[in-house]
């Protein structure tokens, strides 16, 4: 005998009426050549109608094998490839490889030459930092600030033209120190951007910062509180936006850190709208860093001495650094060789992109679009 | 416990796979480290156990790192640490993907960067830097070869 109410229609069991789309799950593919996505990444939505039921991240398209190639370069060699791993941030990649280098082979960077790591890592922070918030509000609908953070980025990146001749994978450093002196006038370029840049970021807040859509938009979205955040190992602004004042410049100094004022901004929600507060807050912070390491720039050497083969000493290091987007860390096994015999890079976007999930559940379709974007993931450190 | 050993300032723990499992459980709910930064394994192919397994904590109380190593042999699995720090999640997949080390008890055990039918193991040893699994790429991509 089958159960009697198996024949009745929802209507006559008191139940909503069950439409196709409401029924089942729809299973969505956002990606890979999504806008929306900041490089190849492939999503897989399982939605009810509008709501995010569940996602699940296809990654790997930009796959080239970094720590593979590492394997079989020289420590010099394998330099330039890190700045292909988060490609809007090079800097700041190439600075963590170099002090690991440095720390396995136990030489030290010349102040002079930390004090140019220190003005450079910070511009190219903000150059990050503007980066994603232009592509941000455009995911979100927002045109206009791309434009304004696309023409105040180009500062930045002819800053790092003159000083190296490249702009985005800029190989500015080298293990032991910097390989080139600051150009004539260097202090003044960025002396006068720290001037240019304040109203600019101003400018950036007044046109979104009590928007009444970008607050609708961002308010209250993607939420993760700091257990879930510590939990997935989510690092940098997203970690600092869910109230844990937390970040490697203070927590353990590199390079010459310890020796500027700056403060930790952190957010108290959690949301999107925290997470834009606290980038906000860190370009100005980031400006506050290079005003106090341009006017105290010694004189000096920007070398240390190096041997001219590297062959550090037997044994393994981990090191890691406060990337735009979270703690980027680099562990390398020596075996006394010309070559490292491992490469291990911790890509915070990696990590951090594990926790789209979690943030999205019971959101809009919409909203899948703004969480990728506060992540602020580069596809190419993800994959590597 | 083999060894407990500091190089350049850095703390690590080596010990042996049959009570690495639980050590990890320990060091989370009694000694703080509440953040797994990492999980990576190295392939030495002339040992008798081939692959080490590294574990990276970071404890926010402490503001302290410590690595923890243990060795297991080729074929050999390791229970999964996903409920301890559910960031393993991707990376013992990583760890899988690109050494063929299985964790037991892991919720979805795939490959994550490289395509679910590729044959290898990229990051061991014996697989050299412009090998690849020419059937699927002729397959998949439709050309003789990626190279």
């Amino acid at each position: 005998m089958t159960d009697p109410t198996a024949y009745l229609s929802h209507l006559e069991l008191g139940e909503p009426d069950k439409t196709f789309l409401d029924s089942n799950e729809l299973i969505i593919n956002m990606g890979p050549q999504h806008p929306a996505t900041h490089g190849v990444l492939r999503v897989i939505l399982k939605l009810d109608g509008e709501k995010v039921l569940g996602t699940e991240c296809v990654i790997g398209y930009l796959h080239r094998g970094v720590e593979k190639i590492a394997e079989h370069r020289t420590y010099t060699m394998f330099n330039p490839y890190v700045d292909r791993m988060d490609y809007v941030a090079a800097v700041s990649n190439g600075l963590g490889y170099c002090e690991a280098v440095e720390k396995l082979l136990n030489v030290q960077a010349p102040p002079r030459a930390n004090y140019i790591r220190v003005i450079l890592t910070e511009l190219n922070r903000l150059a990050s930092h503007q980066l994603w918030l232009g592509t941000h509000a455009l995911d979100i609908g927002a045109m206009t600030p791309l434009f304004y953070t696309f023409r105040d980025r180009e500062e930045i990146l002819k800053i790092f033209e003159k000083y190296c001749g490249a702009r985005l994978t800029t190989h500015a450093f080298r293990i032991g120190g910097c390989l080139y002196e600051t150009y004539d006038g260097f202090e003044r370029d960025v002396k006068k951007f720290l001037d240019f840049v304040p109203p600019k970021i101003d400018e950036y807040e007044e046109l979104l910062t009590t928007n009444r859509i970008w607050l609708e938009r961002t308010k209250n979205v993607g939420k993760i509180s700091a257990a879930d955040c510590k939990a997935l190992g989510v690092t940098g602004p997203v970690l600092r936006a869910s109230g844990v004042k937390w970040d490697i410049r203070k927590a353990q100094p590199y390079a010459n850190y310890s020796e500027f004022d700056f403060e930790i901004p952190t957010g108290v929600n959690g949301d999107t709208y925290d997470r834009y507060m606290v980038r906000m807050e860190e370009m100005r912070q980031s400006l506050r860093i290079i005003r106090q390491a341009v006017e105290r720039i010694p004189e000096g050497p920007i070398m240390a001495k190096v041997p001219r083969v590297m062959k550090p000493p037997v044994g393994e290091i981990y090191h890691s650094i406060e990337a735009p987007k979270g703690e980027l860390g680099y562990f390398i096994v020596s075996d006394g060789s010309t070559q490292p015999y491992r490469v291990r890079v911790r890509p915070p976007s990696f990590v951090n992109l594990q926790a789209l999930d979690i943030m999205v559940r019971g959101a809009l379709v919409a909203d899948v679009v703004a969480v990728i974007g506060t992540l602020d993931i580069v596809l190419g450190e993800v994959d590597r | 416990m083999h060894e407990a050993n500091t190089y350049l300032g850095q703390n690590y723990l080596v010990l042996d796979a049959s009570i690495t499992a639980e050590a990890l459980r320990i060091l989370r709910d009694e000694e703080q480290f509440d953040y797994c930064v990492d999980l990576t394994a190295t392939h030495y192919p002339t040992r008798e156990k081939q692959f080490e397994l590294i574990w990276i904590l970071y404890s926010f109380a402490r503001n302290e790192r410590i690595r923890v190593k243990t060795m297991i042999a080729d074929g050999e699995s390791f229970p999964s640490s996903v409920e301890i720090w559910p960031t393993t999640n991707w990376l013992e997949r990583e760890v899988y993907d690109m050494f063929g080390i299985r964790f037991d008890g892991h919720p979805d055990l795939k490959r994550i960067l490289l395509p679910d039918g590729w044959k290898g193991y990229p990051l061991r040893k014996d697989y050299g830097i412009i090998q690849q699994d020419q059937e699927w790429v002729q397959i998949n991509l439709g050309i003789e070869s990626g190279q």
